[in-house]
C-alpha cells in the first residue's frame, strides 16, 4: 500500500509517498527534511488533527463562543468528540484561553470570549 | 458642507476594524498620532471571528493562533493604547479637499458625523464573488450563500445552513468550509472547480481526504433548480480552455450551494475620490508606503489585493500607518524618482507598483500558473531566487534591500524555468 501526499509540515510542500507492508512504514520517499518524515509516518500510522468548534453561551455579546482541542486528537476519535462538544452550553463571562471543557484528558479551549 | 452634522478633528481617520486597520490604527498610535478606526459590524476583527481554525499568526505572533485569537490580540493592544473606535459605523463618503483635509462622513448608532483628517487609510477588506457573477443560473431558491454568510451562519450564530452541501471553489475558504460542515455532520457532496488544479493551500486540500470529500476539477456549476428551496444543481466538466463539454453534464442532489469563487477588493469609495486601480489586483496602484494615487489616501490588507495570510494583511495595515506619519509630518510623501515594478513572465499581480529606494520592501506577488523547480529574476539587478514550487493560490512575499533598489530605474520580476 503506498499513500501519496504533499507535506504540509512547511510551506515547501513536498510530495510525499509512505509506502506500507503488514501495517508497518517500509519506506518514506519524497521528504526534504527529517520533521516532514515523521510528520508523514504519523500521518499514515496516527492522524491527529487539532479540532474546532463552536458552543452555544448565554449571556454574551455573540451567541456562540469557539473553541479547540488544546492538542491534536487521533482523526478518528473526532466524530466522538464532536458529539460531546454539541451538548456542551456555557454561560458568559467566557474568556479567551479559558479551558470551558475536558474531554478524555484533552483540554477544551474558548477561543473567542464572551 | 455639512453646517448640522457634529465635526471631529484627527490626523488619521482608518476605514475598517478587521486586522489591517486594527493594525494601522495600533501603529499610527504608538506613532502619536490622533487616530480614529471606523468598522460597520458591531464588533471589531472583520471576517477574523468566524475564521475558528487554527493557522493564523506564524510570522506575526511567532505562534499559531485561531482567527478569533488574532483578532483578540490585536483588539486588547488596541484598548491598551486608548485607540478612540466606532462599531456599527457607516462610511457614506471620503472627500478630498486637499492634501492634508480630508473628510470621512459616516453614520452611527448615535448619528452623523464628519471626521476631519490629514490621511485616510482605507482596510475596508474585500467583497465575495457570488453565484451571478460566475455564471450560475436557474431558480431563484434559498439555500445558495457565500462562504463567508456561511461561515457567519456557522461560527458566529450557530445555525447550521444546510445538510447536503455542494462547495463551488476549492481555495482556501470553501476547503475551510468544506472542513466546518463535514465536522458538523452535513454531507458534502462535492467541491467543484473550474481550473484543473485545486485553489487552496497543500494543508487545505488535504482537508478533502479527512472527510472523503470529492473533488471535480476542471468542472463547474452551471444550473441550480428547487421549488423554494435547492434540490439539485447541475456540473459539467470543461476543457483546457475553461469552455464547457456538451454532453458532459450531471446533476447532484443538494439543499444547500455554497459559492467559494474569490474575493475582490471593496474599492468602490476609494475610486469615488479618483484613486487609480490597478486591473490585476482590483485594489489601488500604490507606491512602498502603500499610498494610493491620491496623496494622503492609504490602503492595506485585502482592499489592496487578496492575501492568503493573515499576518501580511497585519503588516501591510502598520506600513500604511507608517506612511500615514510620514505624510502628516511633511505635509506628503517627499516626491521622488520612484522605480516601477513590472510584471514580467508568469507574474499575474504584484503590490507595490512603485518603490522610493530609500527603504527596504516586500514585493508581494502571486503567479499566474503553477510551476516546479523555478528562479523569481528581477534581471535589472541581477536578482535570483530558487523556489522549488509556485502556485496562484499561494502568495509570494519578497524582500528587497534599498540598495538594490536603487540601482535600477525600473525593475521586472518574472518567475522562470531555473
Amino acid at each position: 500500500m503506498i499513500y501519496r501526499f504533499t507535506c504540509i509540515v512547511c510551506p515547501l510542500g513536498c510530495s510525499i509517498e509512505v509506502e506500507m507492508e503488514d501495517g508497518k512504514v517500509k519506506e518514506v520517499r519524497g521528504c526534504t527534511c527529517p520533521r516532514g518524515k515523521e510528520w508523514a509516518i504519523q500521518e499514515v500510522t496516527n492522524p491527529k488533527r487539532v479540532v474546532m468548534s463552536v458552543v452555544p453561551v448565554e449571556g454574551g455579546a455573540l451567541p456562540t463562543v469557539s473553541v479547540k482541542t488544546a492538542e491534536p486528537v487521533p482523526k478518528e476519535k473526532i466524530p466522538e468528540l464532536m458529539k460531546f462538544l454539541s451538548k456542551l452550553k456555557l454561560k458568559a463571562p467566557v474568556k479567551v484561553g479559558e479551558t470551558v471543557a475536558e474531554w478524555e484528558g484533552i483540554k477544551i479551549v474558548a477561543t473567542r470570549g464572551a | 458642507m455639512f453646517p448640522r452634522i457634529p465635526m471631529l478633528s484627527y490626523d488619521v481617520v482608518v476605514i475598517g476594524g478587521g486586522p489591517a486597520g486594527m493594525a494601522a490604527a495600533i501603529r499610527a498610535k504608538e506613532l502619536g498620532l490622533k487616530v480614529l478606526l471606523l468598522d460597520e459590524n458591531d464588533y471589531l476583527g472583520g471576517i477574523l471571528p468566524q475564521c475558528i481554525h487554527p493557522g493564523f499568526g506564524l510570522h506575526y505572533y511567532k505562534e499559531e493562533l485561531t482567527g478569533p485569537e488574532f483578532a483578540s490580540r490585536l483588539a486588547k493592544r488596541l484598548v491598551e493604547l486608548g485607540v478612540e473606535y466606532k462599531t456599527a459605523t457607516r462610511v457614506l463618503e471620503i472627500k478630498n479637499y486637499s492634501d492634508l483635509e480630508k473628510v470621512v462622513i459616516f453614520t452611527s448608532p448615535s448619528g452623523a458625523y464628519q471626521a476631519w483628517a490629514k490621511a485616510v487609510i482605507y482596510a475596508a477588506g474585500a467583497r465575495e464573488r457570488h453565484a451571478f457573477e460566475i455564471g450560475i443560473v436557474g431558480d431563484r431558491v434559498s439555500g445558495i450563500y457565500t462562504a463567508g454568510e456561511a461561515q457567519t451562519l456557522m461560527d458566529i450564530y450557530g445555525i447550521m445552513p444546510g445538510k447536503e452541501i455542494v462547495i463551488v471553489g476549492s481555495g482556501d475558504v470553501g476547503l475551510i468550509m468544506a472542513r466546518r460542515f463535514a465536522l458538523e455532520g452535513a454531507k458534502v457532496k462535492a467541491v467543484v472547480e473550474l481550473m484543473p488544479y485545486p485553489g487552496g493551500l497543500a494543508r487545505n486540500v488535504m482537508i478533502l481526504r479527512d472527510f472523503n470529500i470529492p473533488l471535480y476539477l476542471s468542472h463547474k456549476v452551471v444550473e441550480v433548480r428547487g421549488k423554494g428551496r435547492v434540490e439539485r444543481v447541475k456540473v459539467v466538466r470543461v476543457d483546457e480552455n475553461l469552455n464547457e463539454i456538451p454532453g458532459s453534464e450531471f446533476w447532484i442532489e443538494a439543499d444547500t450551494l455554497i459559492i467559494s469563487a474569490g474575493l475582490v477588493p471593496s474599492v468602490k469609495k476609494l475610486k469615488a475620490i479618483g484613486v487609480e486601480i490597478d486591473p490585476a489586483t482590483g485594489g489601488p496602484v500604490v507606491n512602498d508606503r502603500l499610498e494610493t494615487s491620491v496623496p494622503g489616501i492609504f490602503v492595506a490588507g485585502n482592499s489592496l489585493l487578496i492575501n492568503d495570510l493573515v499576518d501580511y494583511v497585519a503588516e501591510q495595515g502598520e506600513l500604511a500607518a507608517e506612511g500615514a506619519k510620514e505624510f502628516i509630518e511633511n505635509g506628503g510623501i517627499e516626491s521622488r524618482k520612484w522605480v516601477k515594478v513590472e510584471k514580467g513572465e508568469n507574474v499575474r499581480l504584484l503590490v507595490p507598483h512603485y518603490l522610493s529606494g530609500d527603504r527596504d520592501v516586500y514585493l508581494y506577488l502571486r503567479v499566474s500558473k503553477p510551476m516546479e523547480d523555478v528562479e523569481l529574476r528581477i534581471p535589472e539587478i541581477g536578482k535570483r531566487m530558487k523556489l522549488p514550487v509556485v502556485k496562484p493560490a499561494e502568495m509570494l512575499r519578497i524582500k528587497l534591500r534599498a540598495e538594490e533598489i536603487r540601482k535600477a530605474k525600473k525593475l521586472t520580476v518574472e518567475v522562470v524555468k531555473a
